[in-house]
């Protein structure tokens, strides 16, 4: 008996198992939240304000209600509980009253018998505004010129970094600005819900497509001011997150007209809508200066970084740390300077986006290393190979790293990956710049290559204890797993399987519905799942297997802690018995729940100062782009990467999140950006909001590093946000050498390419 | 709402006639997102994709011109043998959308919402298409100029439709380019068509996404003609080539908007005319 045979078992840990959602999803029978329906339920549909700022004089919403086939419109004056919400802070009403604070802020909401009949309500109700000059420009809510425009003023946080000696000058100085546009999560499955009021009234059940139960949970039962137990949520089959689904968007709406009505109520977002309905990547400004020695040894970083926020807090607060706190990169660095603003504005609210804050901060410290590189004279691979982070270095928050940190390797086994062959004479024209445009030819195109690697924390920070509960129930050698773990579209669904085979030699694992009627598993976000749920279901499985051994030894007269699973059957690792998982288990029921918490971590002092993370991943991106030089046109060719995963346990889908992570960051360096003009989106839609084709996609080269983590229950860390992190300057990098130009801003536009 | 799923040309003339103010679908890829957005709500409706009239092609007997009906989709226009006939039409079906949108829309629908960065319609200009147009009780024939008006705007009455368009048969360069910030299915920024009449000794150019409409340069043009034999084979310098794009460039008009700007789209086009022209001066020569 050995490990390995068990991990090769069929759908064990390390095996490409198949997922139980996956077959369902390709022939489009999986059922997606919008997918839900109930025997006489109504339509629900928002009113949102077309202003990005104005004074509420009145709304008068007796036109709709004398529609036929209304049935309720509700505004904030119904809501019974609290007037806001938020994730962090609670400052974003569920309807505006007095102020509305972004074009698209929800002002009514209506009940209606068909969609058509919800829209013409929503026509039919008058709002007289009084409209207001929008705060738009983050700096001016820094300055103060503004006066506030919300109670809680218009700068969410300041976070300063202080450390080491704050004028000390390097031999070598590097510094510039840098912006990142505001990205979307564009999840392809729409926000939809269906809310269903009790028999008995005053309570609800809610099927929603959520990033977190039990969070929208609490923060629905506040607002519909209700106990908790009163509102029960599932899962609807969701569409993908990427941060989108954190916030709540429709949760409070539903359930409140579905209370009003004494009807089942559903809504669900068009592409559209969604755009106003969820939260986006913060657009930042940062200005980096490195200082370093002449030979490109690292010494201290300043940043000034501005975050802006739009109109509601959040989750500002939290990505604003994470920005600053990773402003050095996976680069050791002894001196820092860093101050840092999360802002209030009158754009679209912004939020949690894969990657965290940290995307924008590595797009300015890679950027930043590759001037730093150029001064001292080395190459890019060369200053990052110097200067790379090792655990056991502290961090400008004094932090120890004591994650597993193979940030040399990430950048060795990168570099080891082999180049594309160049350009043929005579190329494919769709797949050089321009695509099917077939604008250019083999001589109007330049290649270049860029580099970026990133550090990238995991779980949630601050002192924030996000456990995860997993149940696992055996009997007659079928494993039932409970968990109220959101299944975005990551596959933690088979993941929990896997498990589950691995620890107790089942091959049957079946899934109870996600939802709160087991404890918080916390949010599918901060690449935090495998360690934390996936920590909950190992050590609910593993009680359960200590109960099924004491059984088997009782019953055999052995030491229990001489058995062990081989397969999927129980053995006496020192003697003959064997006995099938199956047969140990009939007619019995081992029933146990876990709770999966991490380690403890600290808020920063007012110098930023503080062990506020749990731990880190790190990965290295080599892009490979082909230029059109003279129209300003990309086709990325080629990333290679290398990236610290602690360990593989789903071959497939740890392939899934690279590729998928490198299309997300592809995106951002090119392409993706709502495009705001005085706080008004330009390009709510996906003809002109861009993301990429498979025409755009490039071939990906992966080397997976595998140094099991000692800190993770599974030895895995996540894996989730680092392939989008350091791609983006990757791909801007290789673009810079193609150019030659500065391009200090992402996403790089061919305009920028052409006169920048 | 009446809805009509007409399976002749006759039958969806008189249902224009007996429902005023109809609207007509072919594939629904531009009228579908207008109901979606709420920027239309369907009356009457007069569904063109069984009418069979419009899905037909054929080269007329002198071997002159092609008559392409209305309703064929862009799908067809990529593949052979239609492609061969029109190469930079194919070229310009090939920029559209995605297959689910290649294969639905349609030259009829294009020219009926007549956007400026309708990928069809600088192909019908560089090639002086004729549209025609049929009511119940009568017929016209339009130059493809006369039909587009301007943003969203053409001639047709609304109780006509566009049955038809028929192009020259040509022998010679005829290629389109068109530039967005992806490289598939994307709206047009700017694009360009150039058509070589060979025997005619012209060169057409005419660019799409940077005016109201389509626009023909028909300055450069003349410009062109006047610096060099355009009579097969081409003989265009590279700095003639450069020249020739600069002054097509200024015969547009294009905006700053969300998806690109005035300057680069301007930009854009000079560098498509002048790549373009040398695509043509190469054409049919074997290659350096
Ligand atoms: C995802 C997507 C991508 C797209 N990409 C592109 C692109 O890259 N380039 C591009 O040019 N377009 C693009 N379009 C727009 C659209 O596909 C084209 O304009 C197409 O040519 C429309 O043809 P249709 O047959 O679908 O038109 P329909 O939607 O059926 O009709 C469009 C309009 O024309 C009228 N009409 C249709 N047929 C006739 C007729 N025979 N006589 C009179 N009026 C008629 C209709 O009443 C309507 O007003 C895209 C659309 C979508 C949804």
């Amino acid at each position: 008996m050995t490990t390995k045979t068990s991990t090769q078992r069929r759908g064990a840990l390390g095996s490409s198992a198949l997922r139980p959602d996956g077959i369902p999803k390709v022939q489009g029978r999986f059922a997606f939240s919008s997918d839900a329906w109930a025997d006489s339920m109504l339509w629900g549909a928002t009113l949102r304000s077309p202003h990005p700022h104005a004074r509420i004089v009145s709304i008068d919403v007796s036109g709709a209600l004398a529609i036929n086939g209304v049935s309720a419109v509700i505004t904030a004056k119904d809501v019974p509980g609290q007037l806001t919400y938020g994730l962090i802070a609670s400052d974003q009403p569920v309807f505006a009253s007095e102020m509305v604070r972004y074009a698209g802020e929800p002002v009514a909401a209506v009940a209606a018998d068909h969609p058509e009949t919800a829209r013409r309500a929503l026509d039919a109700i008058r709002v007289d505004y009084e409209v207001l000059p929008p705060l738009v420009d983050a700096e001016d809510a820094i300055s103060g010129s503004f006066p506030a425009i919300h109670p809680d003023g218009n700068v969410i946080r300041r976070q300063r970094i202080i450390r080491g000696d704050q004028s000390f000058v390097g031999d070598v100085v590097v510094e510039g600005y840098y912006d990142v546009g505001m990205q979307d999560q564009a999840f392809l499955g729409l926000e939809a819900a269906l809310a269903l009021p009790d028999d008995a009234g005053g309570g609800v059940e809610l099927f929603v497509a959520t990033q977190w139960l039990h969070e929208d949970q609490k923060q629905i039962a506040a607002c519909l001011d209700l106990p908790i137990e009163k509102v029960r949520l599932t899962l609807g089959g969701v569409g993908g997150a990427f941060g989108g689904r954190e916030d709540i968007s429709l949760q409070v709406h539903c359930c409140l007209l579905a209370l009003t009505t004494g009807r089942p109520i559903k809504m669900q977002y068009g592409r559209e809508e969604s755009f106003f309905g969820h939260i986006h990547r913060h657009p930042a400004r940062i200005f980096m200066r490195h200082h370093a020695d002449w030979d490109g040894t690292l010494r201290r970083v300043e940043a000034r970084v501005v975050l802006d926020g739009g109109a509601y807090a959040s989750t500002s607060s939290a990505v604003l740390i994470n920005a600053v706190t990773h402003m050095q990169g996976p680069y050791k660095c002894e001196m820092a300077t860093v101050d840092g603003y999360a802002v209030r504005s009158n754009n679209p609210p912004c939020g949690a986006m894969r990657g965290f804050g940290v995307v924008q901060a590595c797009f300015a410290h890679e950027s930043q290393m590759d001037k730093l590189a150029a001064a001292c004279g080395l190459d890019p691979v060369d200053i990052r190979l110097k200067n790379a982070m090792r655990t056991g270095d502290r961090l400008i928050t004094g932090q120890v790293m004591d994650s597993v940190a193979p940030v040399e390797r990430c950048i060795r086994e990168t570099a080891a990956i082999p180049l594309p062959e160049p350009l043929p004479a005579d190329p494919d024209p769709l797949l050089i710049p321009g695509g099917a445009g077939l604008t250019a030819r083999r001589g109007n195109i330049t290649r270049g290559i860029g580099w970026g690697v990133s550090i990238k924390n995991l779980m949630y920070s601050e002192g924030f204890d996000d456990y995860a509960t997993a149940r696992c129930r055996l009997a007659n050698g079928v494993a039932t797993l409970q968990f109220a773990t959101a299944e975005v579209g990551q596959g933690f669904v088979v993941l929990a399987q896997q498990i589950a085979r691995t620890v107790l030699g089942v091959d049957t694992v079946l899934l109870e519905p996600i939802s709160t009627a087991i404890g918080s598993a916390g949010s599918t976000s901060a690449s935090r799942q495998t360690w934390m749920s996936g920590g909950a279901v190992d050590g609910a499985c593993r009680l359960v297997r200590e109960r099924l051994f004491e059984h088997v030894a009782a019953t055999h007269h052995v030491d229990p802690l001489r058995l062990v699973i081989d397969g999927t059957d129980v053995v006496d690792s020192m003697g003959t018995l064997r006995v099938t998982v199956t047969e140990a288990s009939k007619d019995l029921t081992f029933d146990e729940t876990f709770e999966h918490h991490h380690r403890a971590t600290e808020e920063l002092d007012e110098n930023g100062q503080g062990n506020c993370h749990v731990a880190f991943a790190f990965v290295a991106h080599r892009a490979v782009v082909d230029v059109d030089t003279e129209l300003g046109l990309v086709k990325v060719v080629q990333v290679a990467t290398a990236q610290d995963v602690g360990r593989v346990l789903n071959p497939l889908a740890a392939l899934g999140q690279v590729e998928g992570g490198i299309a997300q960051g592809l995106g951002l360096a090119v392409m993706e950006e709502i495009v705001l003009e005085n706080g008004r989106m330009r390009n709510p839609s996906f003809t002109d909001y861009l993301l990429p084709t498979a025409l755009d996609a490039p071939e990906v080269v992966v080397s997976m590093i595998e140094e099991p983590e000692p800190q993770a229950p599974l030895g895995a860390k996540g894996i989730g946000e680092p392939p989008c992190i350091s791609v983006t300057p990757a791909i801007v990098a290789a673009i810079r050498q193609a150019t030659g130009k500065e391009l200090p801003r992402v996403p790089v536009r061919p305009h920028d390419i052409v006169f920048g | 709402m009446t809805v009509v799923n007409a399976t002749s040309l006759q039958q969806a003339l008189e249902a224009l006639h007996d429902h005023p103010g109809a609207r007509l679908v072919q594939g629904g890829t531009d009228l579908m997102v207008e109901v979606n957005f709420n920027r239309t709500t369907l009356h009457d409706v007069v569904a063109l994709r069984r009418v069979n009239e419009l899905k037909r092609w054929h080269i007329a007997e002198d071997s002159q011109t092609i008559r392409l009906g209305a309703g064929i989709p862009y799908a067809e226009m990529e593949r052979s043998p239609l492609c061969h006939h029109l190469p930079a039409l194919a070229q310009a079906a090939r920029t559209v959308g995605s297959p689910q949108i290649r294969a639905a829309g349609s030259l009829g629908g294009n020219l009926g919402t007549c956007s400026p960065a309708g990928d069809g319609l600088p192909v019908l200009s560089a090639l002086d298409a004729t549209v025609h147009l049929q009511s119940l009780d009568a017929s016209r024939d339009l130059s493809i100029h006369e039909f587009m008006l301007g943003v969203k705007k053409n001639a047709r009455q609304p109780n006509e439709v566009i049955v038809a368009v028929t192009l020259p048969v040509l022998n010679g360069f005829q290629g389109y380019a068109k530039v967005g910030t992806r490289n598939a299915m994307v709206i047009s920024a700017a694009s360009v068509c150039v058509v070589h009449d060979a025997l005619g000794g012209t060169i057409r150019v005419a660019l799409g996404a940077v005016a109201p409409t389509v626009v023909r340069t028909r300055e450069a043009e003349a410009w062109l003609a006047s610096q060099t034999n355009l009579a097969a084979p081409l003989t265009v310098t590279p700095e003639l080539a450069r020249e020739f794009g600069r002054r097509a460039a200024a015969e547009c008009s294009p905006i700053d908007d969300h998806r690109s700007t005035a300057s680069y789209r301007r930009h854009a086009i000079a560098v498509l005319v002048e790549r373009l022209l040398l695509r043509a001066n190469d054409h049919g020569k074997s290659p350096r």
